[in-house]
């Protein structure tokens, strides 16, 4: 059984179609990158599988049953389930919290069990940071440190899935690294979908990837083949344009 | 710079609100007696001479003082809390609600602040400290109300409101613990510039007879009285004119400091 699928999922922002049948599936510990263009519908994905929105037409399932957004049982229990990390680091963190209420601050709304401190501490050191960044205000902070954090803060509820929504497209070369080197660490032990635009990242981290176009799916199967020999003509435009891009790689 | 600022803000706004205490317990003279000759010149008995009455000038600022503060945070205050709410709303609200609401907003700025307090006072008994209150409130709310829609939207847009909502937080909490935290600086720094132009309203309201009523002495009241002999006695006009604007120019000066004192980017870490 599937961890978290979309099953022919449709959905639209008002009159503009975003996506058009999507079917994906992930199994435990996979990772699973989303590669297309802006406005192919990627992030809609993550937002669908978040449960912050419903399809229109299709299911999303989770943990083995239809995710309902209108219970709100269900969506605590999602909460625990799947987590997400954003793009830019300077909005995911809020301003005015110290980075101990912002990782204590899901513990409590999810009611999860132990002690938020300890906890806090926990997934403050699996993001590499030092302990006295708890007492600090997100400003104290770089971009890939502010990453780490939102890293941190998305563990803290020890969830299964992790949802990346192009976590270092934000971030100069040396912490892109560093933080695909924790995305790698976390990708051991976690279900990570990646989206991202950038194919570099997308083979770094995930061995598995479909090719969103205009909110179809076009592609899909092993990264490596599919680098190798895309089938789909935009797959092959889209790996043809990048060989022809001055690109940073990880 | 900033905090020079801030400190002759604080300074200017701190005298204002010590006098206002003061009179509560203590005045030089009764404000509605005859405690000196007509139109005095200032003297050591009478600071700020007098009235055409006989009535101590000095003694009549400091009340103004206080009905200037009294009708400023209540209009900060009232103003503060219906803008803020409705602005929350606001953001919240269906496209068609948002809309409408936006319009009314709009046409509420538009409406002069002393129209709305004829209305105000013509729905009511009189005019009195309250229908001022009122008035200056209403007015200040609607401008408060399109801020307030516009900093939530934004802060709603950020990915850490996101990120609460997966964390579990219910819309409410994340307006409590989220929005009003991120909105305030800026909201407040509004309120106090409104708080300015409040104690201006409240002073023009009352040279137009539709403040708080007699005995109170208004400085907008002091002015007008004092009108009629501006050239025999200008410390008449002078003295409720220089206290209006320390007060105002005390606002100002604290509202710009607060601004920058409230801006998370330039605290320490």
């Amino acid at each position: 059984m599937s961890l978290i699928s979309l099953k022919d999922v449709q959905f639209s922002y008002g009159d503009t179609p975003i996506l058009h049948g999507v079917s994906l599936a992930l199994e435990q510990g996979e990772s699973l990158g989303i590669l297309g263009e802006s406005g192919s519908g990627k992030s809609t994905i993550l937002r669908l599988m978040l449960g912050l929105t419903r399809p229109d037409t299709g299911v999303v399932e989770a943990d083995g049953s239809v995710l309902d957004t209108r219970s709100r049982a269900r969506m605590q229990a999602h909460r625990r389930f799947v987590q997400p990390v954003f793009q830019d680091p300077y909005t995911s963190l809020d301003p005015r919290m110290k980075v101990r209420r912002i990782l204590t601050e899901p513990h409590a709304a999810l009611d999860l069990p132990g002690d938020a401190e300890a906890e806090a501490a926990r997934v403050l050191e699996a993001g590499g940071l030092p302990a006295d960044s708890l007492d600090r205000y997100p400003r104290a902070f770089s971009g890939g440190q502010r990453q780490r954090i939102a890293i941190a803060r998305a563990l803290i509820a020890r969830p299964r899935v992790l949802l990346a929504d192009e976590p270092v497209s934000a971030l100069d070369l040396a912490t892109k690294v560093r933080v695909i080197e924790l995305l790698t660490e976390l990708s051991r032990e976690l279900t990570l979908v990646l989206v991202s635009h950038d194919i570099a990242i997308v083979a770094a981290l995930c061995p598995r990837m479909i090719v969103l176009q205009q909110g179809r799916v076009v592609e899909a199967g092993k990264t490596a083949a599919i680098l190798r020999a895309p089938q789909h003509p935009y797959t092959q435009r889209l790996l043809a344009s990048l060989q022809h891009m001055p690109m940073e790689s990880p | 710079m900033k905090k020079t600022t801030l400190w002759i803000g604080a300074i200017l706004v701190g005298i204002n609100v010590v006098i206002a205490l003061l009179t509560l317990v203590w005045l030089p003279y009764d404000p509605t007696a005859m405690s000196g000759g007509r139109l005095a010149a200032p003297s050591w008995a009478h600071w700020a001479g007098t009235d055409r009455l006989g009535r101590d000038y000095f003694t009549q600022v400091m009340i103004g003082a206080r009905i200037a503060l009294t009708v400023g945070v209540g209009a900060a205050l009232l103003g503060g809390l219906i803008g803020t709410t409705l602005g929350v709303l606001a953001a919240f609200a269906q496209r068609g609600f948002d809309d409408a609401l936006a319009a009314t907003l709009d046409i509420l700025i538009a409406f002069p602040t002393l129209l709305l307090a004829m209305l105000v006072v013509a729905a009511s008994d009189g005019a009195s400290l309250g229908t001022a209150i009122l008035a200056i409130g209403i007015a200040m709310s609607a401008i408060i109300a399109r801020l307030v829609r516009i900093l939530t939207k934004r802060v709603l847009a950020q990915d850490y409101i996101t990120a609460a909502r997966c964390s579990g937080l219910g819309w409410g909490r994340i307006v409590l613990v989220h929005v009003l935290p991120n909105i305030a600086p800026t909201v407040l720094v509004a309120i106090a510039l409104q708080f300015g132009l409040a104690v201006i309203a409240e002073a023009s309201l009352s040279y137009l007879g539709l403040g708080a009523p007699p005995p109170n002495a208004s400085w907008g009241q002091l002015l007008q009285s004092a009108q009629s002999t501006v050239f025999n006695a200008p410390i008449g006009v002078i003295a409720p004119g220089l206290a209006l604007m320390a007060l105002v120019l005390g606002i100002n000066f604290l509202a710009d400091g607060l601004r920058d004192l409230l801006d998370p980017e330039r605290g320490a870490a």
